[in-house]
């Protein structure tokens, strides 16, 4: 390499940077709650997410410190099984939004470090395929919270 | 015939049929699905959430809510019960008349404390049972309900898939309305009302 590609190269560099920094910087949350359950059962976690940006953003993984995992799941409800599936992506599209709702795709809370009482605020770290991150503010409810 | 005649004649036969269509709906008045007498009635061996052994009978005279689930389901389980929790709280003191059984599908992590935790956490109208692995498959196959446990992963965790059905018995112990999860709580509320209202 000479020296004079090196600035093309660091462009080039800053350029992909840019373009993949901040799938997260795009995404709003909102609606986020968590479903208390007791005797440190595993907990639903729910929110909508609304993507500003022209690229879609790909939400891959969770993670809290008020838990020891964060898991992606979906459950379903069709042929009357009730089954819950992993999920390992799942795509905000451009200018579009989805929702983390119950009955449909949620976050499963296990290992809570403490017990969380409800009314209380966890804060969640929602993680993106580009490795950006959104951190948003969970409200704990009661378990028969609708 | 004259065709003034054949109008009225089949006007006649639209108002009859009309009339026909009517009284039908007086005698089904349910929203849910009717199974009367097409599943057996309430019977079962278990064990209740203060450890206590139960059978079908020490629910006659209570409307029956019969629910298939696992403590350990995150999502559905807890949406189903807050669900009926609030058609309870709808239908009024009259719900008192009501219990809810939640039945594990689940038994080697369901014991009587976490299921009674559980429910109490949605309903005190709600009754936690569990039992041998044997004596809850019984039950499911009675009422055609089927349970699967999934593998489990790298830390021993795993989910149970289970029929999702929500059973209505009436005070007598007899099988009469089934509903899916996805019914509407205005469905829920109008036949639960109508079923504490009828044979009492």
């Amino acid at each position: 390499m000479t020296l004079r590609s090196l600035p093309l190269l660091l462009a080039g560099l800053l350029g992909a940077g840019a373009v993949h920094a901040g799938q997260a910087d795009h995404v709003h949350a909102s609606a986020a709650w968590i479903r208390v359950m007791p005797a440190g059962l595993p907990a639903g976690g729910y929110v909508t997410l609304r993507n500003e940006g022209d690229q879609p953003a790909v939400l891959d993984g969770a993670s809290s410190v008020a838990y020891g995992s964060v898991m992606l799941h979906e459950s379903s409800t069709d042929t009357g099984m009730g089954r819950m599936r992993m999920v390992d992506r799942l795509t905000v599209p451009a200018h579009g939004q989805v929702a983390l709702a119950p009955g449909g795709y949620h976050l499963m809370l296990t290992g809570a470090t403490r017990a969380v009482q409800p009314g209380q605020k966890v804060r969640v770290t929602l993680h993106f395929a580009d490795g950006s991150a959104l951190a948003a503010d969970f409200l704990a409810r009661p378990a028969n919270a609708l | 015939m004259k065709p003034s005649h054949l109008a009225r004649l089949v006007l006649l036969l639209g108002l009859v049929l009309l009339l026909a269509a009517c009284h039908r709906e007086d005698a089904q008045p349910w929203r849910l699905t009717d199974i009367s007498g097409h599943m057996p009635d309430l019977a079962f061996q278990l064990t209740d959430d203060t450890g206590k052994p139960v059978t079908g009978d020490d629910y006659r005279g209570k409307v029956v809510l019969l629910y298939f689930g696992y403590t350990h389901c995150p999502d559905v389980c807890p949406l189903t019960l807050a669900h009926l929790h609030a058609v309870l709280q709808r239908v009024g003191p009259k719900a008192d008349g009501a219990r809810i059984l939640f039945v594990s599908v689940d038994p080697a992590r369901d014991t009587p404390a976490v299921m009674h935790a559980y429910v109490n956490a949605f309903d005190k109208r709600a009754v936690g049972l569990t039992g041998t692995p044997r004596a809850l498959e019984a039950l499911s196959k009675r009422y055609r309900s089927a349970f699967t446990r999934e593998p489990s992963d790298a830390n021993g965790q795993y989910e149970v898939s289970h029929s999702s059905g929500i059973y209505f018995f009436d005070r007598q112990g007899q099988a009469r309305l089934l509903a899916t999860p996805a019914a509407s709580q205005d469905d829920l509320v109008h036949d639960l009302y109508l079923l504490l209202e009828t044979g009492k």
